[in-house]
């Protein structure tokens, strides 16, 4: 898929996640929409060697959704990736649904890990990239991170052991969207550095603009072949609520769905965007 | 059958901790994906023998260093590249600072974690009350799809640990400091949902499990030395629990003691005394710690400060006897 077709399928993804939680009436847009990028590059980009035919496949790359809340923009990739239907997209949040509120692995298929409880991704991904080590497997092991998730401290500890083991089969990618629940990453708590923090710690550090598709792809890219004897960080610069114009910058849009008449904003301005897009 | 401990193992005391690391060594060579994930005690744990036992065993043995938390979330991440993976720590540790990780990424996902403390209760002796968790079964017995099981005994420890390699899904396998007599013989085989009879009586039903099984074998001459004929019943598996045996034991005699190194809120007690209350009702009192923190002290005084030792398994036994011959 070339550049211009992911960054097409960036915003069918994004026009999922709003048509998603708006339908569930509850759910996480504003982390849902900066991470959708990243999410694209890896499943839609051809970053991740993944496919719906072998979601089995011991020797695929694995995927760990740390900040499980973002779980929408998942579920939109895997279902444009081809792992499950696009309509069954509807039934997020629902009774009986396959679509749990944060990922559930033994409900949707092409989900590696069940998170939810954040700071606990990054120690997933580090035992799923011993035990790929361990039988000789090549396979690659990415966990995406929030930047307020940073505050857990089990993220340090999993930072730590895994240069100490010096895993660099894993990439971790902090989606650095500067917003938390209670406002503003800094100044609820600071976590920054946090470049500097996995700098220290001992990994690879790249530093990218989350919502630049093409540069996102070479930067995963370069990170997901580096084996340095280091893992590797790729700290993205994104935008909470991007895409969006009134929930952008908005911590209020953390954890709230939109009404109808916020939907239809919303949905219009995406799909004003393709038509651009298109154009271009 | 199940077999017992010979007269002359039965005199010598081993902890159950100490069957941890051997029988690792013992699942690898018969062709177990085992791996262990340890937290800065490898020694106390007895993992360093599973470490010492080959180099192929060394790779699988994972340190954390201090670090609960990421041990059991590192222990998933193995489990979900095919591994049968093992956690152990001190069980206020392994089990209570790493409950979130238990919860939310073992037990929801049912991995195949095996946490295996093996320092739990109030054998761990003078390192006091922080070091001495009482709640660890209450909190394991509550989370779905956990099996919770408490060996009395070395072999016992074997055995469960054995069976927690071999059965699907997270168990949780509750092991101690202190050493205590062999009840079991040292190859017994145990079956995860099954009690046994290890001595068989007519007038009371003690069900204990862990440490508490000496003093429940103890408190049983006690009261055959007044006439008094107990049954002793190892509920080793918590959960799943063997009804229908500690049924057939009730319905035989009319009343019990449960007793647990444990705090007497959501433990064995309360899982008995549900069936009970639900099956058959019969006067049953509970042994444990009463709604108490832990202290220093030597394992032997504590039992006896905190009323667990056999001369409270007795009273209790004396007073449901009462009970039932007055109603």
């Amino acid at each position: 898929m070339d550049i211009k077709d992911l960054e097409m399928r960036a915003l069918d993804v994004r026009e999922d996640i709003i048509s998603m939680i708006s339908g569930a009436g509850s759910g996480h847009p504003g982390g849902s929409l900066s991470c959708a990028d990243i999410l694209c590059a890896l499943y839609l980009g051809g970053i991740m060697d993944v496919s719906p035919d072998a979601a089995a496949d011991p020797a695929r790359d694995r995927f760990v959704l740390s900040k499980g809340h973002a779980a929408p923009a998942l579920y939109a990739v895997l279902a444009h990736a081809g792992f499950f239907p696009r309509e069954e997209l509807k039934t997020l949040r629902k009774l009986g649904s396959r679509l749990q509120g944060h990922p559930d692995m033994r409900l949707t298929p092409g989900v590696d890990a069940s998170t939810g409880s954040l700071g606990q991704g990054l120690s997933i991904a580090c035992g799923m990239a011993l035990g790929l080590r361990l039988d000789g497997n090549p396979a690659s092991v990415f966990a995406l991170l929030g930047d307020g998730e940073c505050q857990e401290g089990q993220v340090w500890e999993a930072a730590m052991y895994a240069a100490h083991q010096g895993l660099d089969g894993m990439v971790a990618i902090v989606d650095h969207n500067g917003l938390q629940i209670d406002g503003a990453v800094t100044e609820v708590c600071s976590p920054e550095s946090i470049a500097e923090k996995f700098r220290a710690f001992g990994w690879d550090v790249h530093e990218v603009d989350g919502h630049d598709v093409a540069a996102l792809m070479k930067v995963l890219a370069d990170a997901k072949a580096a084996r340095t004897g280091r893992p590797q960080a790729v700290i993205a610069e994104t935008v909470k609520g991007k895409g969006v114009s009134f929930m952008e910058g908005n911590a209020g849009w953390h954890g709230k769905a939109p009404d109808a008449e916020q939907t239809a904003s919303a949905l219009a301005e995406i799909r004003s965007a393709r038509a651009e897009r298109s154009c271009a | 059958m199940i077999a017992f401990a010979s007269e002359e193992e039965r005199g010598c005391r081993m902890a159950t901790r100490a069957a941890y690391g051997p029988a690792l060594t013992e699942l690898s060579a018969e062709g177990a994906p085992v791996v262990a994930v340890d937290a800065d005690l490898t020694g106390s744990t007895t993992i360093a023998k599973f470490a010492a036992s080959s180099e192929e065993n060394a790779r699988r043995v994972f340190n954390v260093g201090i670090a609960e938390q990421n041990m059991t979330d590192v222990a998933a991440g193995l489990a979900l590249t095919g591994k049968v993976a093992f956690t152990g720590s001190f069980a206020v540790f392994g089990c209570g600072r790493a409950y979130d990780q238990i919860r939310n990424t073992v037990c929801y996902a049912g991995l195949d974690v095996k946490i295996c403390p093996t320092h739990a209760g109030i054998s761990v002796g003078p390192d006091g009350g922080t070091h001495q968790m009482l709640e660890d079964i209450a909190l394991m017995r509550a989370l779905p799809g956990m099996r919770v099981l408490v060996p009395a005994d070395h072999a016992a420890a074997r055995a469960a640990i054995k069976l927690a390699a071999r059965t699907s899904g997270p168990v949780y396998v509750r092991m101690g400091r202190a050493a205590v007599p062999c009840v079991y013989a040292q190859d017994v085989e145990l079956e995860i949902g099954r009690a046994y009879v290890l001595r068989e009586g007519a007038d009371v039903t003690l069900i204990a499990c862990g440490v508490e099984i000496e003093e429940a074998l103890k408190a049983a001459d006690v009261l055959a030395a007044e006439g008094v004929s107990a049954e002793v019943v190892d509920a080793f598996s918590v959960k799943p629990l063997d009804a229908g045996t500690i049924l057939a034991s009730v319905g035989k005699t009319g009343c019990a003691v449960v007793a647990e190194e444990h705090s007497i809120i959501g433990g064995l007690g309360d899982a008995v005394s549900h069936l009970l209350a639900a099956e058959h009702p019969v006067p049953c009192e509970c042994v444990g710690v009463q709604d108490r923190f832990g202290k220093s002290g030597a394992f032997e005084e504590l039992m006896s400060a905190f009323g667990l030792d056999a001369q409270a398994l007795a009273a209790a036994a004396r007073r449901v006897q009462e009970r039932k011959l007055s109603s």
